[in-house]
């Protein structure tokens, strides 16, 4: 399959434990560090329990074996009045296979996952984007998102 | 971080254009519809030629039409041609400035910050988007 072939061509479904490592692999890739203790701890508690809430959703190519690569994720959860904030949803991990950005991966999981919070209720849904990384910025955007009512704060902590 | 009128203008004409690359607009029109003279206009439509954003076509029924990406140029990319983007935060004397006009100064700088971010994360391409989620039945502009 051409890398410009995907458009319907994707499936998205929840992640399995034969997945993860695909996970960790690309999130190095793109990160720059691995981390598959933190990805084990997500996958325990992203995809084992609390399933109408919690949301770790991966892409792949529909005609794949399971063995294909993920091309993309996205993780999100319903979180409850957090700084006094009415149900919602939130996206707190999302990423691409860099070499296939651009032919509509990430705009599916993100409807996935706006579908799900959807159907658990939640009217609103939310994410943290860094002010440098202008890549997600401006996927999120272009999906509709706009700065919200708070504004996060933090302050350095001194010896 | 202030946006000039010639960058509005110029987001303006370029969201008008990009609606539909195909079509040909004269600055006139574009003036009309923003209700803004053709004399600045034509400035901020040189410009963007200069950029490569627009494309000029002489002769009868021409005008400009749109020759950028819309889903790479950001409204930061845009005002950045009519103005300096890097800070306009300046400490006028910044070896004698007070603990106070430091402080300010980090706040104007706080601010600046984050409007840099949001305009670099909206493409036009976003903006059009935007437009059709107002669903303005009034605006001509088609996506």
């Amino acid at each position: 399959m051409l890398m410009s072939d995907f458009g319907d061509k994707i499936t998205i479904r929840r992640i399995d434990a034969g997945d993860l490592h695909h996970v960790v692999d690309l999130d190095e890739r793109v990160t720059g560090q691995a981390k598959p203790a933190y990805w084990q701890d997500i996958l325990e508690r992203y995809a084992t329990r609390r399933l109408d809430e919690r949301f770790f959703l991966i892409a792949k190519a529909a005609e794949a074996g399971a063995e294909a690569p993920v091309l993309g994720f996205i993780v999100g959860e319903i979180r409850d009045w957090e700084f006094g904030s009415k149900p919602c949803g939130w996206i707190f991990a999302f990423s691409v296979e860099p070499g296939t950005r651009l032919q509509g991966i990430g705009e599916q999981l993100f409807h996935a996952v706006s579908e799900e919070f959807k159907a658990a209720g939640v009217k609103t849904m939310r994410t943290m984007v860094g002010r440098q990384n202008q890549l997600h910025m401006a996927f999120f955007r272009s999906e509709g998102m706009v700065a919200g009512p708070y504004i996060q704060l933090e302050k350095e902590l001194e010896d | 971080m202030q946006v000039q009128k010639s960058s509005q203008l110029a987001i303006y004409a370029l969201i008008e254009l990009a609606a539909d690359p195909d079509r040909q607009v004269s600055v006139s029109e574009i003036g009309e519809k923003f209700r803004v003279s053709a004399h600045h206009l034509a400035k901020v439509m040189h410009t963007l030629g200069r950029a490569g954003l627009v494309r000029s076509i002489r002769g009868v029924g021409g005008g400009y039409s749109f020759s950028g990406n819309a889903k790479r140029t950001t409204l930061l990319d845009v005002i950045s041609l009519f103005e300096d983007t890097l800070s306009d935060n300046n400490l006028s004397d910044p070896t004698n400035a007070t603990t106070a006009e430091l402080a300010l100064f980090d706040v104007m700088c706080e601010i600046d910050d984050i409007a840099k971010a949001t305009f670099g994360a909206i493409t036009l391409s976003t903006m059009l988007k935007q437009m059709e989620r107002r669903g303005n039945p009034t605006d001509r502009a088609t996506v």
